[in-house]
């Protein structure tokens, strides 16, 4: 059973998500059999294949075209379709971030394909692929199967791990795209944040404030120490709501889904629809005034105190 | 301007779930039900682009006898028209895309709006799968959508920034939280949208790809334990992160 997985890319750099897929990939290919192609998609694409290499494709595709610097729809789903077509892949892997959430439907209907979308773990038995992925914003898992060939999956971000493997090459070939008349969704701009800002969904260390932190200003606090452990900055819906916090950084139901190795929460009250963007992480620290905060119920560890107080001490600390 | 809006009922977001006899769906027994939120944001824009542009707002829904609560929420926010796709059974998310698109091509709408995901298949697939099985173009996550005559500007966020399209019309949008606010609605509009007739189509099967083999309940987390009060309980949390989680 082949497999193609299409490593994600922006700015030019494989994302840490698309170095996962690749990983997750080729564990599948190693039990499905069948020969793993890593697809690029891009510019100028040349630099990046030693490094897809370390994780295990056999074979590298690169898809280049001026038009395919920046991600559309369109110009994305006549590579990867032009890919599945050249490598012969059943399996198509993608990464479940908003660029592959997006893609991926796409490829599966041009494809009339099966999805099983956002995995978080894979197998393949007795000929047979089924996932498990969190549903309700993780209140349940589901295990889903594919009932059919081809299948499109797309992973979560950091339900699989990037790792390296020895002794690997990969052949390269260019895989030529007509885009012509087809991009009718132009990207006319791309506004990357200031100075490689980490993702909540890609950090390791979530450092999240809620209403309790009680104005704009007070993030400062949650800034600073979610830097000094080089993590990510994530809010209630309450803050982003009241405008202290963009939507970007909203965790929960109806944010972001993460599920970091430490997620702190100061602040915060622990509403379901909160718990559901958070509750799979690690290790859970809460920072609540009032013990009967029910996000004491999620954390391993708590301090009951004013969030003022606690915050520069254990800025100071780490 | 012609507008279509997809609206899905799922489990108010306030509910704990419990898994049916089956082990494969939920129990709806006792379960409120709510217009999915990312649909609201979906049936509000398709009503502010109609004030600017003119036209009708048709709400489609796909499913069981449930689905008319979510159209009869949109036209008490108001759309104008309400169409019920019954679900025929044993289909799966690009069965839905299929036959909402089968829908969508009659109505020959200019613009479609969907949410970004149902929140509970949490798939967020319907939408650009429909927008591929139409052959029009299409933007999902939407923040901001900005509309002249039949072109369209429309900006969206990825893990790490910002990116802008530019579409013509027809185009299908699906609308993250952020794009607008969705208003309540009236008195008057719930008592309209009560009278108002809703379309009925059969819809036929179309068979499955996939197959929900189980649902079950995430591992409990062990219960944890409050370290201490105020700045005091610093260096044992710092400690305990360090030697006992060993996530520092
Ligand atoms: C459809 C829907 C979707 C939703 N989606 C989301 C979502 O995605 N994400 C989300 O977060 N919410 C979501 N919510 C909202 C959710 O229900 C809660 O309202 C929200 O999470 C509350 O945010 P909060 O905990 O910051 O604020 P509050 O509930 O007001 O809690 C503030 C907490 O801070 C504590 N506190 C106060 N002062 C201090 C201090 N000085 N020091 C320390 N602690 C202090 C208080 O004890 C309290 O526990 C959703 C709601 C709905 C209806
Ligand atoms: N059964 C349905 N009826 C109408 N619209 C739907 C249905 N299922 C999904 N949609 C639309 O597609 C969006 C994404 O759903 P999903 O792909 O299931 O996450 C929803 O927000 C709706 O706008």
């Amino acid at each position: 059973m082949d497999i193609l997985v299409f490593v994600e890319m922006r700015g030019g750099k494989v994302r840490p998500a698309g170095f996962e897929a690749i990983s997750g990939a080729r564990k599948l290919a190693d039990v499905a059999g069948g020969k793993l192609t890593a697809l690029l998609i891009g510019k100028s694409l040349d630099g990046l294949t030693g490094e897809i290499e370390k994780y295990g494709a056999d074979r590298i595709l690169l898809a280049e075209h001026p038009l395919l610097e920046g991600y559309t729809p369109e110009g994305y789903r006549e590579a990867l379709v032009a890919a599945v077509e050249e490598s012969g892949a059943k399996i198509i892997v993608m990464t479940a971030t908003t660029m592959g959430r997006d893609i991926a439907p796409v490829v599966t209907a041009k494809l009339d394909a099966a999805l099983l979308p956002d995995c978080t773990s894979l197998e393949y038995k007795e000929g047979r692929l089924s996932v498990v992925r969190p549903v309700y914003a993780g209140k349940l898992i589901m295990n889903l199967a594919a009932t059919s060939w081809p299948v499109v999956l797309s992973l979560r971000p950091k339900a699989f791990l990037a790792t390296e493997r020895e002794g690997v090459t990969a052949e390269v070939s260019r895989l030529e795209v007509d885009l012509e008349g087809k991009i009718r969704a132009q990207l006319l701009e791309t506004r990357a944040e200031a100075g490689d800002k980490l993702d909540v969904t890609e950090a390791d260390i979530v450092v999240a404030g809620g209403r309790g932190m009680k104005s704009a200003e007070n993030f400062k606090l949650i800034e600073d120490l979610a830097s000094r452990l080089r993590g990510a900055v994530g809010a209630s819906r309450a803050v982003v709501d009241a405008d202290w916090r963009p939507h970007s950084e909203q965790v929960g139901q109806t944010g972001k889904v993460v599920s970091p190795s430490l997620y702190i929460a100061v602040g915060i009250s622990g509403a379901i629809q909160h718990l559901a963007g958070m509750n799979s992480s690690k290790v859970i620290v809460a920072v609540n005034k009032d013990p009967e905060a029910p996000i004491f119920k999620s954390a391993d560890y708590g301090i009951v105190g004013d969030a003022m107080e606690v915050l520069p001490a254990m800025i100071e600390a780490v | 301007m012609n507008i279509a809006v997809l609206v899905k009922l799922v489990p108010d977001t306030e509910a704990s779930l419990k898994i049916g006899d089956d082990h494969r769906y939920i129990s709806t027994a006792d379960l409120n039900f709510v217009l999915n939120p990312y649909d609201e944001y979906a049936v509000e824009e398709a009503l502010l682009q109609k004030a600017k542009h003119g036209g009708t707002v048709t709400v489609i829904s796909f499913g069981g006898d449930e689905a008319v609560k979510a159209l009869r929420n949109s036209l008490a926010m108001g759309a104008d028209n309400a169409v019920h796709v019954k679900n025929p059974g044993g289909i799966d998310l690009l069965g839905v895309a299929k036959t909402l698109a089968a829908v969508l091509k009659e109505g020959r709408y200019d613009l479609i709006f969907a949410g970004k995901q149902a929140v509970d298949d949490d798939s967020g697939a319907v939408g650009p799968m429909i927008a591929t099985l139409l052959d029009i173009p299409h933007v999902s996550s939407v923040i901001k959508l900005e509309t002249e005559a039949d072109k369209l500007t429309a900006e969206r966020e990825f893990e790490g920034g910002v990116e802008r399209f530019e579409l013509t019309l027809p185009a299908l949008i699906t609308a993250h939280k952020g794009l607008n606010e969705p208003r309540y609605a009236s008195l008057k509009g719930i008592m309209m949208a009560k009278k108002k007739q809703i379309e009925v189509v059969e819809a036929e099967p179309v068979p499955a790809k996939t197959e929900v083999l189980r649902l079950t309940y995430p591992p409990l987390r062990p219960p944890g334990k409050i370290v201490g009060e105020g700045r005091e309980a610093v260096p044992e949390l710092i400690r305990l992160l360090k030697e006992e989680a060993k996530v520092l």
